[in-house]
């Protein structure tokens, strides 16, 4: 089971992340985690921590990314187009038919009256999302990433400057303070 | 042509989203909801509000919120232009990146571009929650929904899913409007 398995076909590399796709109700990542390291052993643990964090470093969801990262390893830019390809299919086609569903029902008293619960409910997953990120950065290096967090917050959300901009001023002044905090702690 | 004019401004707008989305489309919501809601009028604050837990309730990544605004906006050549502008940038640079990465797995400069950007995206992050909130929220029963599934999602392990029924199943009993 530690042993990487046989490089996956590009068929093979579709299946799998096809079968992700679907079972990640509520997040795939565990799922993904559980069906590469442990069912299909592509990966050792090891080596799903440090692809994980590459595809975090990158801009994309995580799980995306980690389709065209390993099926890129297995068979270039044939594994990674199977790969997201299968990732993707199912929930795209899935999301169109609940909004063909909605724009059809969406109006209907008992639905609309859903759709507000479902709507603050995810509003709350969003927030709890949030939580969790901040805290370990919080709590680790609060000097660090605090004031980043806040003017990063301030901008987006009260002033309301267009992200890209704000990611390109902030984003480079973050990475420089990061970078010499290491550098002091070296 | 108004249909053209829609499907090319998708096509900008998430290929522009695409490459900023670190941690994917969570951390991109404010300027989602700016443009298709503020800007180009595809939409109302309910009908993005409704769309994002469309999103979080499929299964699937996150950046099904940007199929959904396709569609709302242009139907299904929108759902496809803004899907694949959502995720095509993003693939190629990680395919590209992902060919380099070995040579610099232990370079410090990879671990401060992490460290740096981590802190920017959570108050992405935060702008998105607050964007949401603000929109969904539109009384106080369901502010308390809104706390209550944070709450949840936050303290305990239970599948997110679980929070959507539950508050599903409270509108379509009327106990929300």
């Amino acid at each position: 089971m530690n042993e990487p398995a046989a490089p996956p076909t590009p068929w093979a590399l579709f299946v799998t992340f096809f079968t992700i796709a679907i079972s990640g109700f509520g997040g795939t990542l565990p799922f993904a985690r559980r069906t590469l390291v442990e069912r299909r052993a592509w990966l050792t643990p090891q080596d799903f921590t440090e692809t994980l964090s590459l595809c975090q470093t990158l801009p994309g969801p995580n799980i995306v990314n980690m389709s065209i990262v390993i099926g890129a390893r297995a068979c270039r830019w044939r594994g990674s187009a199977a790969a997201a390809v299968g990732l993707v299919a199912a929930p795209v086609i899935i999301v169109i038919t609940l909004g063909m569903l909605y724009s059809r029902y969406g109006a209907l008293e008992m639905v609309r009256h859903a759709l507000l619960g479902l709507g603050a409910a995810a509003s709350g997953l969003i927030v709890a999302t949030a939580a969790r990120m901040a805290a370990p950065l919080l709590l680790s290096r609060p000097w660090l990433a605090g004031p980043f967090i806040l003017a990063a917050f301030t901008a987006v959300a009260l002033l309301r400057l267009p992200l890209p901009y704000v990611l390109l001023a902030l984003g480079p002044l973050s990475i420089a303070a990061a970078w010499s905090w290491r550098r002091r702690r070296a | 042509m108004k249909g053209a004019d829609t499907l090319v401004a998708l096509g900008v707008q998430f290929t522009a989203l695409s490459l900023v989305a670190f941690g994917g489309a969570n951390a991109v919501i404010p300027e989602m909801h700016h443009q298709a809601v503020e800007v180009r009028h595809w939409m109302t604050d309910q009908d993005f509000t409704a769309l994002f837990a469309i999103a979080q309730a499929a299964p699937g990544p996150n950046f099904l919120v940007s199929t959904l605004i396709g569609w709302k906006a242009a139907g299904l050549p929108g759902a496809l232009v803004a899907t694949a502008a959502m995720c095509g940038p993003s693939c190629l640079l990680t395919f590209w990146v992902a060919r380099a990465w070995d040579k610099y797995r232990e370079t410090a400069w990879r671990a401060a571009i992490g460290a740096g950007l981590a802190p920017v995206t959570v108050g992405f992050v935060c702008s998105s929650a607050f964007v949401l909130v603000r929109a969904a929220d539109t009384g106080w029963k369901l502010a308390v929904v809104t706390a209550a599934s944070a709450a949840v999602a936050y303290f305990t392990k239970l599948n997110p899913l679980w929070c959507l029924a539950a508050a599903g199943a409270l509108g379509v009993l009327g106990a929300l409007g």
